[in-house]
């Protein structure tokens, strides 16, 4: 019978960001302040 | 009991101020929005890379208000990772690719069910000759048979085209089997693809 199924499973393998990268984006959030003045949004990263 | 709490309350909250709400969110979905964007890249850190920045882009329409809740919110990430994959690959104008190790190779998984050529050749020449040897059978045979295996009628409609009871379609279909086996050992005749 024809092979029709990979044997690779690396192919569709699962994939995580690292804590690392998560920590990042909670620590940005955290200094991140959004200001608005007359009608206008500004960002602000208060590290 | 561990109750999770819906998407749509963990964004509501984390517009109100709270920051816990996010990394809630992140953490939930990492695995599905970064194997997404992984299977897409094939690249572990540009994953990240487009992670993060999926989630910065979060972050910003979180704060800034612009987000409207319709209880989407995992399908609307997912949407700002499938965009930013596509800037990615535009500013490196290329496209994704595959290249199999050693010991696979791609071709073996993608091929179409077609035969080919050869195999169709062989295929053609094995029809033929069975076509001979159906011919060689008596006719009430014959005649049951290819109208199972070739008009791919029931026995019962058989039965019914035929006049004959249902038992004695079946019984003729396998007397039909065996006198081809017959032919084919006498005359040493080889049937295989």
């Amino acid at each position: 019978m024809e092979k029709v199924y990979s044997e690779e499973r690396s192919v569709c393998k699962l994939a995580k960001a690292r804590p690392e990268a998560i920590k990042f984006l909670i620590d940005y959030s955290r200094s991140l302040k959004i200001l608005e003045f007359e009608q206008f949004l500004f960002e602000s990263n208060m590290n | 009991m561990d109750v999770q709490i819906n998407d749509s309350t963990l964004v509501r909250d984390y517009i109100s101020g709270d920051e816990k709400a996010l990394e809630i969110l992140i953490k939930r979905h990492n695995q599905r929005i970064t194997s997404f964007i992984y299977s897409k890249v094939m690249d572990r850190d540009i994953a990240e890379d487009i992670f993060q920045d999926t989630f910065i882009k979060v972050i910003k329409t979180l704060k800034k208000g612009n987000y409207s809740e319709e209880g989407k919110f995992l399908p609307w990430v997912m949407r700002i990772a499938h965009n930013l994959i596509i800037d990615f690959f535009r500013k490196n104008k290329r496209l994704p690719k595959f290249e199999g190790s050693d010991d696979f190779n791609i071709f073996s998984v993608i091929s179409d069910d077609k035969l080919n050529a050869e195999k169709q050749i062989i295929k053609d020449q094995i029809d033929s000759n069975l076509e001979l040897l159906i011919e060689e059978l008596p006719d009430d045979q014959k005649e049951v048979l290819v109208m199972r295996i070739y008009k791919d009628m029931s026995f019962k409609e058989i039965s019914e085209n035929t006049g004959v009871s249902i038992n004695t379609a079946l019984g003729r279909m396998r007397y039909a089997l065996i006198n081809l086996r017959k032919i084919i050992d006498k005359h040493n005749i080889v049937l295989t693809n």
